[in-house]
């Protein structure tokens, strides 16, 4: 009897936890949720009031992210009016009385992320392997002190150590420059990749290598052909959590980088700006820049608590 | 003639002079492993670290063009004198003390709602951790518009008429709330992930002695339950005073200090003394100061990580 009795109280309180949790959920979610909302919503509608749910989607804030405009005088606006030739995106800005230029700064900003994020986190993953097989299999004096050393350069402030290295940058022509950030981001990203990937090659049994070995594979070729294979889901976790660092990181880019080599989070705010504030556009650009990391969200979800205690923690 | 003996003689050379030769190359490849990694590392923090360590007793500025002259502990004087700094310093306090309590009662609520599984239970847990993932200044900038008095979406929800409602980021009291709020947002989520794992790391029979012994929920939980998360609760709070300490992206983003200086915390004005006016030797001074006070806290975090790891 208490049995049955039980398993109706625990399912109505399983019921009740899950719709306190769906309404949390929705509640973390509205956020984002109303800048993907933002990102499509015509200028006006961006400023309404009250909010609106409700609106025609448009393309307009994308088009003003990647273009820059100038703007018409009555006259050039009514012969371009007739010109048969304009593109979709070119009629929408004519509507507005603005005429397309060219692509906006950002899309060169973005470039930049793309580049700086890739080779950086190729850099660090290949390092941190390496470095993490030689913690994991060989004997290295005072093995713990180096990785203690390597996993508190992570807690380093940004601006600490941007500033000496904004003076080195200048001294050796680094500054505003791909390889420059490329370095940069590599070095902070070594911590996260040393740790994490040493977990995932502690958990790879040593016999098959040492069994190789006996076969007689040099250890390059075990390391090569017996532990890669295996380790190849943590370095996908390992690279990917990389790449949302680099990917997402703000401080040094804003201190160490001017025009040439510039990446995406620290034009978000800038660049534009300075036409008025374009919510639109800035919904829009945020947007494609969370998109890959939502969905990267996604695919790491078993290994994000691997990935945010360096490795301690597994689930 | 020689020539052709002698790679004979390498090639067939004798077995052990295989394994010496593997044993040779064990210790180059850990080298190899290791050092372009621990190389990489010393040029970029051990260096510069020093590097600003000198510069701090200096007037240097790095736009100047003039060599910089030993002032002793001036810079550290003028920083510890400054009731300007001391202000952002309190700032700091209270928006790191603030936001981590707030994160730890979200973040365990949160772990205790999703802890035993449901239908969509998995589903809800990773939704709810997007928000970390994201970039601060991004998020700082889009919260912006969410907080806006006249067409933002959080007085609408909060039940405020159009315009009525509170300035959260023109009123000097009210913005460093705003930043905790969208703090909590981010980073309530982390918390929930450590405490999950530490929940589900506790083992049932536990649960059913206590029933057996007809233990009240809240018993249970004071006796069972809290003792059980608390070396993971603990290791969020660690990791999230460091990181809160260090805030930068997301006041940059959000409120860019202002109004006035309501939210200008140490890291923000750090770089501000840095490079808008490119004090240097002040501003090395300064981050030596941050830097001491992190590595106190990180040296706890990182012990109490490796004990965990070790069990």
């Amino acid at each position: 009897m208490p049995k049955v009795e039980n398993t109706v109280r625990t399912r109505t309180v399983t019921a009740i936890r899950a719709v306190v949790a769906t309404a949390v959920c929705i509640l973390f979610l509205i956020p984002v949720i109303w800048m993907m909302m933002t990102a499509f919503k015509p200028r006006e509608d961006v400023i309404s009031v009250p909010p609106k749910i409700f609106f025609r989607p448009t393309l307009e804030g994308f088009v003003s992210l990647f273009t820059q405009r100038s703007t018409l005088t009555r006259m050039q606006q009514e012969r371009l009016e007739r010109d048969p030739n304009l593109g979709w995106a070119d009629r929408m800005m004519l509507q507005r009385g603005l005429k397309i230029i060219g692509p906006s700064q950002y899309v060169q900003r973005l470039v930049n992320s793309v580049i700086i994020a890739m080779l950086s986190t190729i850099a660090a993953v290949v390092l941190g392997l390496l470095a993490a097989y030689a913690f994991s299999r060989f004997r290295v004096r005072a093995s713990a002190d180096w990785q203690f050393f390597i996993l508190s350069t992570r807690m380093l402030p940004a601006v600490v150590v941007t500033i000496p290295i904004f003076l080195m940058y200048t001294q050796i022509g680094l500054n505003d420059t791909h390889l420059g950030m490329i370095l940069l981001y590599t070095v902070f990203n070594l911590s996260l990749s040393v740790w994490l990937l040493k977990g995932f090659l502690d958990e790879i049994p040593r016999e098959y290598e040492e069994a190789a070995l006996v076969d007689g594979y040099t250890r390059w070729q075990a390391f090569r052909k017996i532990v890669l294979p295996q380790a190849t889901t943590g370095i996908a976790a390992t690279t990917v959590f990389c790449l949302i660092f680099a990917w997402n990181e703000y401080a040094f880019a804003l201190m160490l980088t001017r025009e040439r080599a510039r990446t995406a989070p620290p034009s978000i705010p800038t660049v534009l700006g300075t036409a008025g504030v374009e919510w639109s556009a800035i919904a829009a650009g945020s947007l494609l820049f969370l998109i890959p990391v939502v969905i990267v969200t996604f695919a790491l979800r078993n290994y994000l608590l691997r990935g945010i205690t360096f490795g301690a923690l597994r689930q | 003639m020689d020539q052709a003996k002698s790679t004979r003689e390498a090639f067939v050379s004798p077995t052990v002079g295989v394994h010496h030769r593997r044993t040779l190359s064990d210790d180059a490849l850990r080298r190899l492993f290791l050092w372009p990694t621990l190389l990489l590392l010393i040029a970029f923090n051990i260096f510069p670290l020093l590097y600003s360590l000198g510069l701090s007793f200096t007037d240097f500025s790095a736009i100047a063009n003039q060599p910089p002259n030993f002032i002793g502990l001036q810079n550290y004087r003028d920083i510890l004198g400054d009731p300007q700094l001391w202000v952002y310093f309190r700032n700091t306090g209270f928006y790191v003390v603030v936001s981590v309590a707030l994160e730890t009662l979200v973040g365990f609520g949160l772990a205790l709602l999703l802890w035993r599984k449901f239908r969509g239970s998995s589903l809800i847990t990773t939704l709810i951790l997007t928000p970390m993932m994201l970039s601060p200044v991004v998020v700082g900038l889009f919260w912006k518009l969410i907080f806006n008095p006249n067409y933002g979406i959080f007085n609408y929800l909060l039940g405020y008429p159009p315009g009525r409602g509170p300035d959260w980021l023109g009123n000097p009291t009210l913005a460093i709330w705003a930043v905790v709020i969208v703090d909590v947002w981010m980073w309530a989520p982390y918390v929930m992930l450590l405490c999950l794992a530490g929940l589900s790391a506790i083992p049932d029979y536990l649960y059913e002695a206590a029933e057996i012994d007809r233990a009240s929920p809240l018993f249970t939980f004071w006796r069972i339950t809290l003792p059980m998360v608390a070396p993971l609760l603990l290791i969020a709070v660690l990791f999230r005073t460091i990181e809160a300490f260090k805030t930068f992206d997301l006041v940059m983003g959000l409120t860019g200090g202002g109004p006035g200086d309501a939210t200008e915390l140490v890291a923000v004005n750090l770089y501000r003394i840095a490079f808008p006016n490119w004090q240097t030797g002040k501003a090395s001074a300064l981050a030596y100061i941050v830097l001491v006070l992190i590595i106190g806290v990180s040296n706890i975090y990182i012990k109490y990580l490796n004990q965990i790891k070790g069990d």
